[in-house]
């Protein structure tokens, strides 16, 4: 009995500490009013639900979940697309394979702080490469204000933020296709099958708890996506790219205004959450799944 | 305010909001040398000097003044960005450094706390300061923070590129227009600023605010709406890169000396940078709505502070920052950094010694404190105008619209 608790209690201590008090902190800290002095005095009066309803009714709240929707739904569709199709074309045998897939995955190694420098200087409106690279084309006939334009700005980040998740998903569902047993592709070809219908009744039925979960972790990612943002634009121009993380970051450390900021972040993690319970639903309506604590 | 040094990337290393305000109460403050009761033998500092030479200079001139004081100064240093997190860290704890230098703009905020010790309770002899310098250390009327020196906005302009184009430094709005607008060729665009969308963009658009005649209280008015369109004119004309809403004032600077704008607004803390490279240039007073008008810079630069920690360490704290403050010390100050002295007896020595401080120093009386009107609220409507500013640059929409949506954000009195 004793050995059992004293397993346990690492981690239940490690979890009331570095979860649990964090946790609840931000949510009490949400129905206060905790600016600068609070922390001085430790004085901050209870305001109840004072702090949602000005989040709510802030037109940057409405701006910054559409963004926040719409960047991570791109970031998602366009980053397992493409992941999965390097991940179907590395399944074949051809020389340099090894070394081209090592390759794909140096986006996922560099700090974010670098690879978003590099955008920035990829997307400049005057000297980047982009646009000079357009301009020499003749695609275009003046540079694009790519970061700068509020309707512009967006895309861009998307753009970069899936650059940067594409190795993951590639690894992930490289490693879900590989698990497909050979001989089920080769019955499939003996009765007939071409290359698309083996895709669709062979890889894609097999491949979905991999891909569920590699979707699953990825919009928990791009939810709370923050680094590439702040270097890009900050959220600017005029809050074109402000999500509702960056939007806390801002209320926070920007107006010192906490109790507004941990609301927000509140409100991020019940999304989370809600596509959390989504995805374990779905995993239990889904016979054959490995879902955690099912037993033979 | 705000010398940031370096690139963007600094800001980055505060995690998601999340996380931080969390942890912000769990963390254990260090620091605080000196025992309750007993000698005090040694006090704490805390600034964001960084970048050298601001960082030896400061070491050293703390290490000196503590010596005099017969104290150990336990300096340390943070990136601006990580400075006011760490303050109201130390402040849950109630263990604030007994010496701390705060950017102006957000004195009230930590003011406000009550952690601070009234300056006049410490017996400083406030004579030969400018009014001005004085008024960005005061809250509510009690001052709680006093600057070395002081920095402030002024136009740069490429000597080279001016002379090629036959074109003279512009003084009025009018002017500076056309400037830009003939100096604009090729990869090199006639004028830049930082337009970023925080502070560092808000207090470079308020000099053209307060020339105009607007107030930070009265956003929509249409002296206000005047500036922001002057701003969103020359972007539309292309004498301005677009880019400028994503642009800090390091990075204008980077442009100015890359020879892709000709002028630009930026402080005197640029000046040692560019002394370092190999580029001519001038520096004159911001250009005015009118000719004859008076520039009304904000005003920027740092404060000293002193943390209510008892009676004795805020003595020794008191006496260390009387010697930062002596004027040998706050003239080799201002020359290292190319800020204006606080004092003007001293502030007017350097001006004839160097010309290309003169604009600077020549805008101190007038300069406005930025919090003065606000206080406490400040960071918020700086926000908002940032947020107008970008919102009328980047196309989006009318000047009259973005500066109407900004007002909503000041409070009502």
């Amino acid at each position: 009995m004793l050995l059992r608790v004293g397993f346990l209690a690492p981690l239940v201590i490690y979890l009331a500490v570095f979860f649990g008090y964090p946790l609840l902190a931000n949510l009490s800290m949400a129905l206060r009013e905790y600016t600068a002095a609070s922390f001085y005095t430790g004085e901050a009066p209870f305001v109840g639900a004072a702090n949602y309803a000005a989040v709510l009714a802030d037109p940057v709240f409405g701006t910054a979940l559409g963004n926040t929707a719409l960047f991570t739904a791109g970031s998602l569709v366009f980053q397992f697309a493409i992941g999965l199709a390097l991940a179907v074309f590395f399944q074949r045998n051809f020389p340099l394979n090894g070394l081209l897939r090592s390759l794909l995955l140096v986006p996922w190694l560099l700090p974010l702080v670098v690879s978003g420098t590099v955008w920035r200087w990829i997307f400049d409106q005057e000297y980047g490469v982009l646009n000079q690279t357009l301009l020499g084309l003749g695609v275009i006939d003046q540079g694009l204000p790519w970061l700068s334009s509020t309707s512009m700005a967006l895309a861009s980040v998307t753009v970069a933020n899936i650059w940067v998740g594409i190795p993951f998903n590639m690894v992930i569902l490289y490693g879900g296709l590989q698990s497909i047993p050979a001989h089920l592709y080769e019955a499939a070809a003996l009765d007939g099958a071409g290359p698309w219908q083996r895709f669709r009744h062979v890889t894609w039925p097999l491949l979905r708890p991999v891909s569920a979960v590699v979707l699953m972790l990825g919009l928990v990612y791009t939810l709370k996506q923050f680094d590439v943002i702040m270097v890009l634009t900050q959220g600017g121009p005029a809050n074109a790219t402000q999500t509702l993380t960056t939007w806390a970051h801002a209320l926070s450390f920007g107006e010192l205004d906490f109790g507004l900021g941990a609301a927000v972040g509140n409100l991020l993690i019940v999304i989370a959450l809600g596509f959390a319970l989504l995805y374990l639903r779905g995993l239990r309506a889904q016979p054959g799944a490995p879902v955690a604590g099912r037993r033979g | 305010m705000t010398r940031v040094s370096g690139n963007p990337a600094h800001r980055l290393r505060a995690p998601s909001a999340l996380v931080a305000a969390g942890l912000l109460g769990l963390t254990t403050a260090c620091g605080g040398g000196g025992g309750e009761g007993g000698e005090v033998t040694s006090i704490t500092a805390l600034d964001y000097n960084l970048a050298e030479p601001q960082n030896g200079a400061t070491e050293s001139m703390l290490q000196e003044c503590g010596e005099q004081a017969g104290v150990q100064v336990e300096r340390e240093a943070l990136p601006r960005e990580q400075l006011m997190p760490r303050l109201l860290q130390g402040a849950s704890q109630q263990e604030l450094p007994d010496l701390m230098l705060i950017d102006n703009p957000d004195l009230p905020q930590v003011a406000a706390t009550g952690a601070l010790l009234p300056l006049e309770e410490a017996g400083f002899d406030t004579a030969g300061y400018y009014d001005s310098v004085l008024a960005v250390g005061t809250h509510e009327d009690t001052l709680y923070g006093i600057a070395s020196g002081v920095n402030g906005l002024a136009l740069f302009t490429n000597t080279a590129l001016l002379e090629d184009a036959g074109v003279e430094p512009p003084a009025t709005w009018a002017e500076l227009r056309t400037a830009a607008e003939e100096l604009t060729q090729g990869d090199t665009k006639g004028f830049a600023f930082s337009a970023i969308g925080h502070e560092e963009g808000t207090w470079t658009f308020e000099p053209f605010m307060w020339s105009n005649g607007a107030s930070l209280t009265d956003l929509d008015s249409p002296e206000a709406v005047e500036a922001l369109e002057l701003w969103a004119g020359m972007v539309e004309e292309g004498s301005v890169s677009q880019s400028v809403v994503n642009w800090s004032q390091a990075d204008v600077n980077d442009q100015f000396l890359g020879e892709r704008a000709a002028m630009m607004i930026n402080g005197s803390w640029q000046i040692p940078v560019l002394a370092e490279e190999d580029v001519d240039y001038e520096v004159v007073p911001l250009p005015v709505p009118e000719a004859g008008g008076e520039p009304a810079t904000p005003m920027g630069g740092e404060v000293w502070a002193i943390g209510r920690n008892g009676a004795e360490r805020e003595e020794k704290a008191a006496e260390v920052l009387r010697c930062l403050l002596s004027d040998a010390n706050m003239s080799e100050w201002a020359e290292l950094n190319a800020y204006v002295p606080a004092k003007e007896e001293l502030a007017q020595r350097l001006a004839e010694e160097n010309e290309q401080m003169a604009p600077f120093v020549e805008s101190v009386p007038t300069a406005q404190a930025r919090t003065a009107e606000l206080g406490v609220d400040y960071p918020d409507v700086s926000a908002a105008i940032a947020d107008a500013v970008q919102q009328a640059l980047a196309g989006s929409g009318s000047a009259e619209d973005a500066l109407a949506q900004a007002q909503q954000s000041v409070p009502e009195s």
